[in-house]
């Protein structure tokens, strides 16, 4: 996570006799500003009812459902059209852009994906995915895992995208060359360990990850584990920040140990 | 003058003590009735004879609908699912015991923290599957609002389980079956094993099984404070005390073969609290022993195992604690950020730590080598002898090792067949079971916990079915044995 909120304690509740562990995690913050006024005011609200207790539950389990909605298999195209089509439409749905081998770049701009244009493509194999900005989760890669063919994909700045996802990407270990995780908030070192299997790798894209404890040694322990691949990501220097959109350059040939 | 002062003593809100306790003084006149309620009045407001002695604030409450003996990962697990399964918001009034405010000793806090599915029972298996997704989406179920969100620190790398010849059979045949329950695992030939680490010695390695999803290891604590904020937002009570007795009654009853047995029915738990002989009786409905390494202790105050041996009444609960080492060492060649759990052919098993080439491992000593479990004191000749020569051979990269420190846990092992304990006892008729998981209890603790709730508010298993686990193979002398246990 790229900042974790701060939890706040305005009240000690009673804990019926419970003594907090050495060990507990405590994080209160004194919240500063004005637009942490009414959270606090939610808070202290929720703290007293229940109504409003239920309430706040009930919207957060309305944003997490939304994500869940989104992100659900179309069993039926996948059926009726076959695996390229319904991983298309899934990537145009979330807002991506999708290319079929030999054919152009098809972007969603905006408006509900025509499925007509799909249809023509039922035997295509898709060659790229750009997923940036998606809101695409675990049960939603299962989408786009059945894209056999798929050399490129691109999950840059993904919110949902996590270890968990990075866990399955084996299943597209055979033709899988370029990889990018850009600025994922939930992508971590341990998520990347798992991308070993992906032997075909020639580029991998790990710069701007938050969630990243160490960038600098990450990236030569990528390197280490692919030696075919180019890893691009953090710089040497751990004080600079690296910006997303440009990616850095430098090519640095990677060196088996 | 009087009716103020019955409003201000109803204001007050000082339950128990009504008026209408008076209804047996009808007899008395109406004078004799206004001074037994001045009598009332004076004992009640402040200053009165009715002060409370001292503060209980920190003692359990008298009653509770279950109690939960043993705050650790499983004890947590039961309590979150009851409170979750129960048809109506607030129907039942959990009480969670745990001796160890600080869980020193306490399994979850000094585990290793892996998560496998590689097993050979299907139970185990399925018991694995549904915990890993929980974990995975574990800010679904436990997230509490304004709290942030938990960050498990799974590392997705998964086991890999290395078999000799004479194990190469065994393990082939395991993986078939996890492979039917939906693990996702694949078989290895030794040329494959070293294609893929180079740094293993596959000399002596017949087969090996590797996980590809879903196992890993992830922080025990994390999960373990995660359960316990969530159950406490869902208004489970806490205590820190030591159960030292249950009172209970007996019925004499005859069975359908016309045989006669005693049920016993726990009506109420003592729980003691710490340095002190102050004591709570904490009335009951249901029991559920979660007490890990403690089990067999609780169970024997219980009455379990107090009988002829060779009945059911002797059959005791065979859990007992078994002190279990952990190292952490440095390597700086060692083997590189791929690496999964690996488990040798020798019972030896290490996994990395983090990004800086260290890594814990350890081996499950032999019957005859069991350290006594006393305390928990690290036997550092142990890692000398047994686990660094058979380390070193597997991966000759650990020859230069340099040990950094090392703990020691309870593992609450089943000396029977070394897998949990599940369900109701038939004879103590509303003592519940969640212990014996002999290392594994924290990978199907979520699982376990639901599996527990279903029986105490259902009457059987309804998602994945543990008949196999009851207590009652115990006295039928059925081995539930799992073959993948280091």
């Amino acid at each position: 996570m790229a900042a974790p909120r701060a939890s706040l304690n305005l009240v000690a509740p009673v804990w019926n006799g419970v003594t907090k562990s050495i060990r507990d995690l405590s994080s209160s913050v004194a919240p500063k500003g004005s637009q942490k006024k009414g959270k606090r005011l939610l808070q202290f609200l929720a703290d007293r009812f229940y109504d409003v207790e239920a309430l706040r539950e009930y919207l957060l389990q309305k944003q997490v459902s939304k994500v869940h909605q989104e992100n659900r298999s179309f069993t039926y195209i996948k059926e009726r059209y076959g695996p390229y089509v319904a991983g298309a439409y899934f990537v145009l749905k979330q807002g991506g852009a999708v290319k079929f081998q030999g054919q152009e770049w098809i972007q969603s701009s905006g408006r509900r994906p025509s499925s007509l244009e799909l249809l023509s493509f039922q035997a295509v194999p898709v060659e790229s995915v750009d997923a940036s900005d998606c809101a695409i989760n675990y049960e939603g890669l299962d989408n786009l895992l059945a894209l056999k063919e798929l050399q490129s994909l691109s999950l840059q700045r993904c919110p949902h995208v996590d270890d968990w996802c990075l866990s399955r990407l084996y299943q597209l270990a055979d033709s899988l060359q370029e990889l990018s995780l850009a600025g994922c908030p939930r992508v971590s070192e341990r998520g990347l360990a798992c991308l070993h299997h992906l032997q075909n790798l020639r580029r991998l894209d790990i710069s701007d990850l938050p969630a990243v404890s160490n960038p600098g040694l990450t990236q030569i322990l990528m390197e280490e584990m692919l030696p075919n691949c180019e890893v691009l990501g953090a710089d040497w220097a751990q004080g600079l920040k690296s910006r997303p959109e440009k990616q850095s350059q430098d090519t640095a040939s990677p060196t088996p140990a | 003058m009087f009716r103020g002062a019955v409003h201000l003593c109803a204001g007050r809100g000082h339950l128990g003590r009504r008026l209408s306790t008076l209804r047996g003084g009808s007899a008395l006149g109406w004078a004799g009735k206004v001074s037994e309620i001045k009598k009332t009045l004076q004992s009640v407001l402040p200053g009165g004879a009715w002060n409370s002695l001292y503060d209980t604030s920190h003692l359990p409450p008298e009653q509770s609908d279950v109690v939960i003996v043993g705050g650790g990962v499983l004890g947590l697990s039961v309590a979150y699912w009851l409170k979750r399964l129960e048809k109506q918001r607030g129907a039942i009034r959990v009480l969670v015991v745990e001796q160890d405010h600080t869980y020193s000793q306490a399994s979850t806090g000094l585990s290793v923290g892996g998560i496998r599915q590689q097993f050979s029972l299907p139970e185990n298996i399925q018991l694995s599957l549904f915990s890993v997704n929980f974990l995975r989406n574990i800010n679904d179920y436990l997230a509490v609002v304004d709290d942030p969100p938990l960050d498990l620190q799974f590392n997705p790398s998964g086991y890999l389980l290395l078999a000799s010849e004479e194990g190469a059979a065994i393990l082939e045949s395991n993986v078939k079956v996890q492979r039917q329950e939906g693990a996702k695992v694949c078989l290895m030939s030794p040329e494959q094993l070293r294609n893929k680490f180079p740094w293993i010695n596959t000399e002596g390695v017949a087969l090996a099984s590797y996980g590809l999803e879903g196992e890993g290891w992830f922080d025990p604590w994390c999960l373990l404070q995660g359960l316990r904020r969530k159950v406490q937002a869902m208004g489970v009570h806490f205590c820190h005390g030591e159960v030292t007795r249950f009172v209970s009654s007996s019925n004499r009853m005859e069975t359908t073969s016309g045989e006669e047995i005693t049920l016993k029915r726990i009506h109420e738990v003592h729980v003691k609290m710490d340095h002190s002989v102050e004591y709570q009786p904490v009335e009951c409905a249901i029991v559920i022993n979660a007490a890990g390494a403690w089990s067999g202790r609780v169970a024997e105050l219980a009455g379990i195992g107090k009988g002829p041996p060779g009945t059911l009444q002797g059959t005791k609960l065979p859990v007992e604690p078994r002190k279990r080492y952990v190292y952490v060492w440095h390597c700086p060649q060692g083997p590189g950020l791929e690496s999964p759990l690996v488990a040798d052919t020798s019972g030896v098993y290490f996994r990395r730590d983090g990004l800086g080439n260290n890594y814990l491992g350890g081996c499950s000593p032999t019957e005859e080598e069991e350290p006594d479990p006393e305390n928990l004191e690290v036997d550092h000749d142990f890692f000398q002898n047994k686990v660094w020569p058979r380390l070193a051979w597997r991966i000759p990269a650990f020859e230069s090792l340099k040990v950094r420190s090392a703990w020691a846990g309870y593992y609450d092992y089943n000396t029977f067949d070394q897998n949990g304990v599940v369900g109701p006892h038939p004879l103590v008729a509303n003592m519940y079971f969640a212990t014996g998981f002999s290392g594994h209890g924290l990978q199907q603790a979520p699982a376990v916990g639901r599996a527990v709730a279903e029986m105490v508010l259902e009457g059987r298993f309804q998602t994945i079915n543990l008949n196999a686990f009851l207590f009652s193979r115990f006295f039928l002398g059925e081995k539930v044995q799992e073959h993948n246990i280091f």
